[in-house]
């Protein structure tokens, strides 16, 4: 037997009235294990404005690389257990922050390692139908990494966070729906 | 009932298994949509989507452990009263009570049990409670239009709420949306993501709808439409509409991931 999957619709302007009471600023409470870590970016549109509506979720495995958790209530939008998963909508400047711990690496096709990543899906007034992209963590690793081979190399970039100068444990990392530098998005 | 007659001889299967990460390459991957099913990014008509969908072809991505697992929903997250809209804060919303109620099924017509369902609305008179609706339509002191409730071991799910009134918007002159309810649900995997709307039978205003209307194939559009539903009406209480959801199902045989 097989039925169709329901198809998408935007999520519209006025998600927050039943999502954000899941919004996550920070996904480690205090004592999980792993590096921390704070990123921190903006959502641009095709003319290089600011994306106000738009909602990032995040998913990703705990320091030792491994995946699964329960997402419970969170309480001033702290997380008060790891489950890898977050809600982060953008502010009124299209801009995002979140904290969390750098996960370590996760097995992928064929038992190559996958560099350390958060996987995400991006939903926002304007899509029919949520993107997914992923944030990769500057990494040695990186250039191994079975996922971003299948990248074109001039656009890697674009999933790669960097360092924010003199914030030791911040990263940026924007996303640019269209132009020059428009975010990889993956068929997921 | 759902348009899809295989929905009435759905048995009640196995819930999608968990990926070990002791078996690293063998994972399962999520079917991908038939064409027509899904909408495009670009779809010009409605025309927010103009200066937001990817103008770049999307890179297809093999499914690995980050895309077939996802997280767990605590039982805390929901309640009764999460489940009922329509007395919120104590006091009766205005407005028709309805019910909506449905099943959450993947692909392989699997319930989909102890999945998180998120919905909010706008209120009888077609406003949101949100500071950027400036309708000219009143707010509800007693409706805030937000509820969640979690699927059962038949993925059934249920709520009572207040059938939305339809509102105009900026897309085009004299658009407005048809009444609808927004769904998200996360389902067992980050890949079964959904997010979607749910209209109501024989509203007027679904031909003239961009948004509705952007999903190429009529059959897979259509099933966005609630079915009007005898059955579950609440007699002398509340009016019933049926809405079932269709997760991606897993493929059956793992198969390992060619680079």
């Amino acid at each position: 037997m097989s039925l169709q999957a329901t198809t998408w619709q935007t999520v519209g302007p006025y998600f927050r009235i039943g999502l954000e009471y899941l919004n996550t600023t920070d996904l480690a409470p205090a004592g999980t294990p792993g590096e921390p870590v704070t990123v921190e970016g903006q959502i641009l549109d095709g003319n290089g404005k600011p994306i106000s509506d738009a909602l990032i979720e995040i998913w990703q495995a705990n320091a030792s690389g491994e995946y699964g958790g329960t997402v419970d209530n969170p309480v001033d939008g702290a997380a008060t257990v790891f489950s890898g998963f977050g809600r982060v909508p953008t502010d009124d400047e299209g801009r995002f922050s979140f904290s969390t711990i750098q996960p370590g690496p996760v097995a992928g096709p064929s038992g190559a390692m996958q560099s350390p990543h958060l996987a995400i899906r991006l939903t926002m007034r304007g899509l029919l139908r949520g993107l997914s992209t992923r944030m990769y963590f500057p990494a040695e690793t990186l250039n191994s990494d079975p996922i971003l081979q299948l990248v074109p190399e001039q656009r890697r970039a674009t999933l790669i966070a960097t360092q924010k100068p003199g914030t030791p444990a911040t990263l940026q990392w924007n996303i640019e729906m269209q132009g020059e530098r428009e975010t990889v998005f993956f068929d997921c | 009932m759902n348009q899809n007659p295989d929905h009435d001889e759905l048995s009640i299967g196995i819930a999608a298994p968990v990926v070990p990460n002791s078996r690293p390459s063998q994972v399962t991957s999520y079917r991908r949509p038939y064409p027509g099913t899904q909408p495009e990014y670009l779809h010009s008509p409605y025309v927010s989507s103009i200066e937001r969908a990817p103008k770049q072809p999307l890179i297809k991505l093999p499914h690995t452990l980050t895309e077939v697992t996802g997280p767990a929903f605590a039982p805390a997250l929901v309640s009764p009263k999460t489940a009922d809209l329509t007395r919120q804060n104590g006091r009766e919303a205005i407005g028709e009570r309805i019910t909506v109620s449905g099943r959450v099924l993947d692909e392989n017509g699997k319930p989909v049990r102890n999945t998180l369902v998120e919905v909010w609305q706008a209120n009888a008179c077609g406003r949101y409670l949100h500071k950027r609706d400036q309708h000219d339509a009143p707010l509800d002191p007693n409706f805030t239009g937000q509820g969640r409730v979690m699927t059962d071991d038949y993925g059934a799910y249920k709520f009572l709420t207040i059938k939305p009134g339809s509102y105009p918007w900026r897309n085009h002159y004299n658009a407005w949306r048809p009444a609808h309810i927004h769904f998200s649900l996360l389902g067992p995997a980050f890949a079964t993501r959904l997010v979607t709307q749910m209209y109501f039978p024989g509203d007027p205003l679904l031909p003239f709808d961009p948004i509705f209307n952007c999903t190429a194939d009529d059959k897979a559009r259509n099933r966005l439409i609630s079915q009007f539903d005898w059955e579950t009406v609440l007699p002398e209480y509340a009016l019933a509409y049926k809405f079932d959801i269709i997760l991606r199902g897993s493929d059956e045989t793992p198969f390992e991931v060619q680079r």
